[in-house]
């Protein structure tokens, strides 16, 4: 929609030319500001010509800029090793929207918008991912996906301060995995999204539950658990008030498909 | 400037800063571009940027800057259709024909590859429509041609193409925003933020210094009339309770103060610029509660007369002796049920433009579903003579009810009168409907119902509680219905009834598909499954058992004599079909697993076609100095597919194509009177009027060349294109020139009146599978079948019921308006879910083999009712999966999973 209190957008070239203040916002894709009426924003930061490399892959891992659209992480074909790389496309399937929105949606402002059910929250807290944080004046900061979010629409990210990528550790993309995701409507929004990743010899595994809470949540064990020690965990981390609420689904019910959908991963994973 | 290349064409032109690309190609009077949404949740106004696909309103337009951008108007090639445009025109791949555009701009791109072709569910996520069900869609998409020829005397019953089909295509078709006017003003409304709350001060000032803010208009400024904004013939049967802007918010979201800018974008800034002091007051959001003694009153007894406190109205009745019956009874069901609120969401938001014309009259072009009715409220509300408003409608993209109510025709309409007639427009955003126009009613349905062993019904007692919110527009006649139809589909010699519709501080109902029957129909059809299970009797046996017949008495709870009747019965064979097909199968299994558990369910719905109370339709047919024949009708046609329909009746009784026929519609100074495309009226009373229109036409031209040739007349026909006397055959045209010499015009008119009404049925069959644990629910049958006499034009009435069906599975399992304190809490497509493709079944439909005595041409309604059986089959069908009664929609899988999913046997 037209954002109607913007006044002036800036297509800076380097992030030396942004001179942040308020009523500024960073547009990446665009695919959530122009959603909504933005009236406390007048002036765009476009992110666009900053330049960004998508995806730059690394002995130690894989480079995520934040400008990084949808459509370039689903066609990305990783090294065989990284046996996680199916992920990706089974949490683009997540998105509520089709094909087309994977054509302008980053995987940067999916995470920065924060909702509880955001696709690429999922997908980078399960492989591990780091933040670059960017602050405005002070040297850049790292910040483990799963520590970003803190609630619905929050985030650990100050005035001015820009998610410049996330960084997914090779010994993440190289576990095995196993995802499972439920929504209220057929392909619609998720109310729990929930991912394992296990060693070959069924050592670290770690469950990161999505949509279901507020923010994402890891539980991490030494080895594959069993069925009572995952349940008894997610009972522990997660008591029934910890649920997130909304017309996506009861808290109640989240946490009643949460633990049944642990279990099935727990169960294809061991 | 900018150089911006749109469909080959290159502009210079400069982008908002904060613009989207939708409305810059819009302003550059580009229109196929469509607003469902205008937040990336419909799919209406996508276009291609270098080939791909995008959401355009959610592109910012300075990024469409040295892109190739394509739209609809650019798919065509040297005026050929593209493939796609061909199948959806093969296919009728439309009805209202508004996600068209974006529908084909998404299935037409690079990017729509083979595998999203064979995925279909994903690849379509961000398409809505909310008329075909998807079916019509498919067919496009797998070359699947539903058209038929248009031949001359064979029109009725011939599937013809909706006769605007390759403008629609192409986006050349106009529908109500697609229009530029010199000097257009815009107008934006502050709404309620408060459910109940005075207005103690309003400050304009800041809001008239905002620059481009031309006026603001408050309740001291406009006429202190007081209204319903529901649209009837008899305008009597809602309550004027309304006025147009108030100094009392009785809802979140109610107008209160009216903005007139050069841009939007000054109007919405002097919205905001508006200072409201309030006197917050007591609210009240249930509607048991708000019959209490105590309870918060809504509207003072002064000015609306309420019978008692905040109930509106009360309907009460009672047939035979409902103790005796009960005493007779060998088992008894009792439960109550409840229906949710649900939003039309017509993919063409409301919105009208008000203008001065050359003629020194006020025009308005709207998106109407009653030009007439909103002409004669318009009138009585400024004070004019109604001859001095002209009410138009071009394209109209969607209604289903929702656009049966002048909400956004007065404001304009006033705004041009005082800016001295420069135009003034006002189109909707999507939450403006979610929060500021109206639902369906909430209602509440307690059913005690008792039978003998052997089924036959003996006593029926029901209380319905509904749920009017702050206004009563639509609150009595949606009542009505609900205590009408769906208790007298059975046999029963003793009902007894009590209806209450109250005063809220929610969101007012309006008319929506169905129309209150819908809500009952649920009830009962619940209960007649429960009380088969106790009697462990077949749910089908129950309902042949008690289902009534010609020769019963059609009647609910009163007694009174009704001018409803069977024109034809074909209820036995809509039965026997959902039976039939769902023994048979379709060989789609529920899914492998102990925890997906299977029901089947099935529910009927009974319609009296047309309202009880007044609707009159005219028409005006000529005969053309070319031979060919024009027809005018006042009927609107906002998808329903009336046009087409009304065409062909006409077509078919003077024995022409249904192209020889050129119509106009919905328009005020050009067509006759109509009460408005409601209530299941385009078939039976505009059809009607069409239909004896065409009549006299035929008797016209018969009795002119029986003179002309001194032949007489029971010796004339008329045969295509000419008329034979005796063994002469004239040309029209010659018979035409013929005519003008003696002044002879060619012109008639009739009017039409309801009056029997007669009767259709339809039968919804379900079969599900439901996962115990997540409350997931697979379609795997779906069933349906349809009385509705004689087809005129069988793709469309299939077409309708495609979208009647889907509509019913949408309220059941998927749209879910939430307030909190009368705030809707996701006034947003993405969190307010209508059913997109993956939600929407696939139905096997089916007509009964019943030709009318009563309606036009053999025909009865079809649009309406088809929605009415499908919640119940669904909860039956849940029921007979878990042996769990889920009673109350919507079925949603956390709702299952609080209502005792986990009880499941």
């Amino acid at each position: 929609m037209n954002l109607n209190t913007i006044v002036d957008v800036k297509r800076p070239k380097s992030f030396e030319e942004i001179e942040w203040r308020d009523g500024h916002a960073f547009l990446g894709g665009g695919t959530w500001l122009f959603s909504e009426p933005q009236v406390s924003t007048d002036t765009l930061v476009d992110l666009e010509r900053l330049g960004w490399p998508a995806l730059t892959v690394t002995p130690s891992g894989l480079e995520i800029a934040a400008t990084c659209k949808i459509v370039e992480l689903h066609d990305f074909k990783g090294p065989p090793e990284w046996r996680a790389v199916p992920l990706f496309d089974k949490c683009i399937d997540c998105f509520l929207m089709s094909f087309k929105i994977w054509n302008a949606a980053t995987v940067g402002g999916n995470i920065v918008m924060s909702l509880p059910a955001g696709a690429m929250i999922s997908l980078t807290a399960a492989l591990e991912g780091v933040c670059t944080l960017w602050p405005q004046n002070g040297t850049p900061r790292e910040v483990p996906v799963v520590d970003f979010v803190t609630g619905m629409h929050t985030n650990v990210l100050q005035k001015g301060e820009l998610l410049r990528q996330i960084f997914l550790p090779a010994s993440a993309l190289t576990k095995r995995f196993a995802m499972r995701q439920v929504s209220l409507t057929h392909f619609g929004r998720s109310a729990a999204l929930i991912v394992a990743t296990v060693e070959d010899n069924d050592y670290d595994f770690l469950l990161t539950i999505t949509a279901a809470t507020p923010r994402p949540v890891h539980i991490r064990f030494r080895k594959t658990p069993s069925a009572k020690e995952l349940h008894q965990a997610i009972n522990e981390r997660l008591p029934p008030d910890a649920w997130f609420n909304d017309v996506h689904g009861s808290a109640a019910y989240k946490r009643h498909v949460t633990f049944y959908l642990a279990e099935q991963i727990r169960a294809e994973l061991s | 400037m900018s150089k911006y290349e749109v469909n080959g064409r290159l502009y210079s032109a400069e982008a908002k800063p904060g613009q989207c690309l939708r409305t810059f190609l819009r302003d550059l009077e580009v229109f196929g571009v469509k607003k469902g949404c205008d937040a990336g949740d419909c799919g209406a106004c996508t276009v291609w940027l270098d080939g791909k696909p995008f959401h355009s309103c959610l592109v910012p337009a300075f990024r469409g800057e040295g892109r190739k951008i394509t739209t609809i108007e650019g798919l065509a090639q040297n005026g050929k259709l593209h493939p796609i445009q061909q199948a959806f025109h093969d296919a009728q791949a439309f009805q209202c024909g508004y996600c068209a555009a974006g529908m084909m701009m998404t299935t037409a791109s690079a990017a729509f590859d083979e595998a999203h072709k064979a995925d279909l569910p994903h690849a379509l996520k961000g398409n809505i429509c909310r008329c075909t069900g998807y079916r019509s869609i498919v067919d496009a998409l797998h070359g699947k041609k539903n058209i038929e020829k248009d031949v001359a005397g064979k029109a009725l019953g011939a599937s013809l193409p909706n006769p605007f089909t390759d403008a629609i295509l192409t986006g050349k078709a106009h529908y109500t925003m697609d229009v530029w006017m010199e000097g257009m003003l815009h107008l934006k409304v502050l709404r309620s933020p408060h459910a109940h709350a005075r207005l103690k001060k309003i400050d304009k000032s800041k809001a008239l210094a905002v620059p481009g803010v031309v006026a603001v208009y408050t309740w001291e400024d406009v006429p202190r009339r007081l209204y319903s904004t529901a649209l009837h013939e008899d305008h009597l049967v809602d309550p004027d309770d309304t006025y147009m802007l108030d100094n009392v918010a009785r809802f979140v979201g109610q107008r209160l103060v009216a903005v007139i800018g050069e841009t939007e974008a000054a109007a919405e800034a002097g919205v905001r610029a508006v200072e409201i002091e309030y006197e917050l007051l007591p609210t009240v959001f249930d509607p048991v509660a708000a019959m209490e003694p105590g309870a918060p009153i809504l509207h003072e007894k002064d000015e609306v007369d309420t019978a008692n406190g905040n109930i509106f109205a009360t309907l009460a009745g009672e047939i035979g002796d409902i103790h005796k019956g009960f005493r007779e009874a060998e088992v008894i069901h009792e439960n109550t049920y409840s229906t949710s609120r649900v939003q039309h969401v017509h993919l063409e938001t409301h919105g009208s433009i008000a203008y001065k014309g050359k003629d020194g009259r006020w025009h308005v072009r709207t998106s109407s579903q009653g030009p007439f009715a909103a002409r004669t409220k318009l009138a009585y509300l400024m004070g004019v003579p109604a001859a001095r408003i002209h009410v138009y409608t071009e394209r109209v993209g969607g209604g289903f009810g929702g656009k049966q109510e002048m909400v956004s025709e007065d404001l304009p309409l006033f705004a041009t009168m005082k800016l001295d007639g420069r135009p003034v427009k006002w189109e909707w955003t999507r939450e403006d409907e979610f929060i500021g126009a109206t639902t369906r009613h909430q209602m509440t349905t307690k059913i005690k119902i008792g039978a003998k062993r052997d089924g036959t019904l003996t006593a029926l007692d029901v209380q319905v509680v509904s749920n009017t919110g702050a206004y009563g527009n639509h609150a009595s006649e949606t009542l009505a219905a609900a205590m009408a139809s769906p208790f007298a589909a059975y046999r029963c010699a003793n009902k007894k009834g009590i209806g209450r519709v109250v005063y809220t501080n929610m969101i007012p109902g309006g008319g929506f598909r169905g129309y209150g029957a819908s809500q009952t129909t649920f009830a009962m059809e619940c209960a007649m499954n429960e009380l088969a299970k106790v009697l462990d009797m077949d749910p089908f046996e129950i309902r042949r058992k008690n289902v009534v017949r010609p020769g019963d008495n059609v009647e609910s709870i009163w007694m009174e004599p009704s001018d409803a009747s069977f024109g034809s019965h074909g209820i036995d064979q809509c039965l026997e079909i959902v039976e039939r097909e769902l023994k048979k199968g379709n060989g789609v299994n529920k899914p492998d697993g102990d925890d997906w558990l299977e029901g089947t369910g099935a529910a009927l719905a009974m319609l009296e076609c047309g309202p009880p109370t007044e609707h009159r339709s005219g028409a005006e047919m000529k005969l053309l100095p070319d031979g060919k024949y024009h027809l005018a009708c006042g009927s609107s046609e906002m998808g329903n597919g009336i046009t087409t329909a009304h065409k062909q009746m006409a077509a078919s009784v003077v024995g022409v194509r249904a192209a020889d026929i050129d119509i106009i519609n919905a328009d005020t100074d050009r067509t006759p009177y109509d009460t408005g495309t409601f209530a299941s009226t385009g078939t039976v009373v505009a059809g009607k009027a069409v239909m004896i229109t065409a009549e006299a036409m035929k008797a016209d031209i018969l009795d002119f060349a029986a003179r002309f040739t001194k032949t007489p007349v029971d010796q004339c026909r008329l045969d295509n294109d000419a008329v034979i006397c005796g063994n002469k055959r004239i040309p029209l045209t010659e018979l035409h020139a013929e005519g003008a010499k003696v002044n002879h015009r060619f012109t008639v008119s009739r009017k039409a009146y309801l009056s029997p009404r007669t009767i259709a049925f339809n039968v919804q069959g379900v079969r599900l599978a439901v996962h115990r644990v997540t409350g997931e629910i697979r379609i795997l049958h779906s069933v349906h079948a349809a009385d509705i006499g004689q087809p005129i034009n069988p793709m469309q009435c299939r077409g309708q019921l495609d979208g009647a069906v889907a509509m019913g599975y949408g309220w059941a399992l998927v749209e879910n308006m939430v307030h909190e304190e009368g705030h809707m809490v996701n006034p947003q497509l993405r969190n307010c879910r209508v059913p997109a493709f993956a939600d929407t079944p696939h139905t096997d439909i089916f007509f009964a083999d019943t030709v009318d005595a009563i309606g036009p041409l053999g025909a009865k309604s079809q649009g309406e009712c088809g929605i009415n059986p499908v919640a119940p089959a669904v909860s039956n069908a849940l029921a007979n999966a878990t042996g769990v009664r889920f009673a109350h929609l919507p079925f949603t899988a956390d709702r299952l999973f609080s209502g005792g999913l986990t009880r499941a046997k």
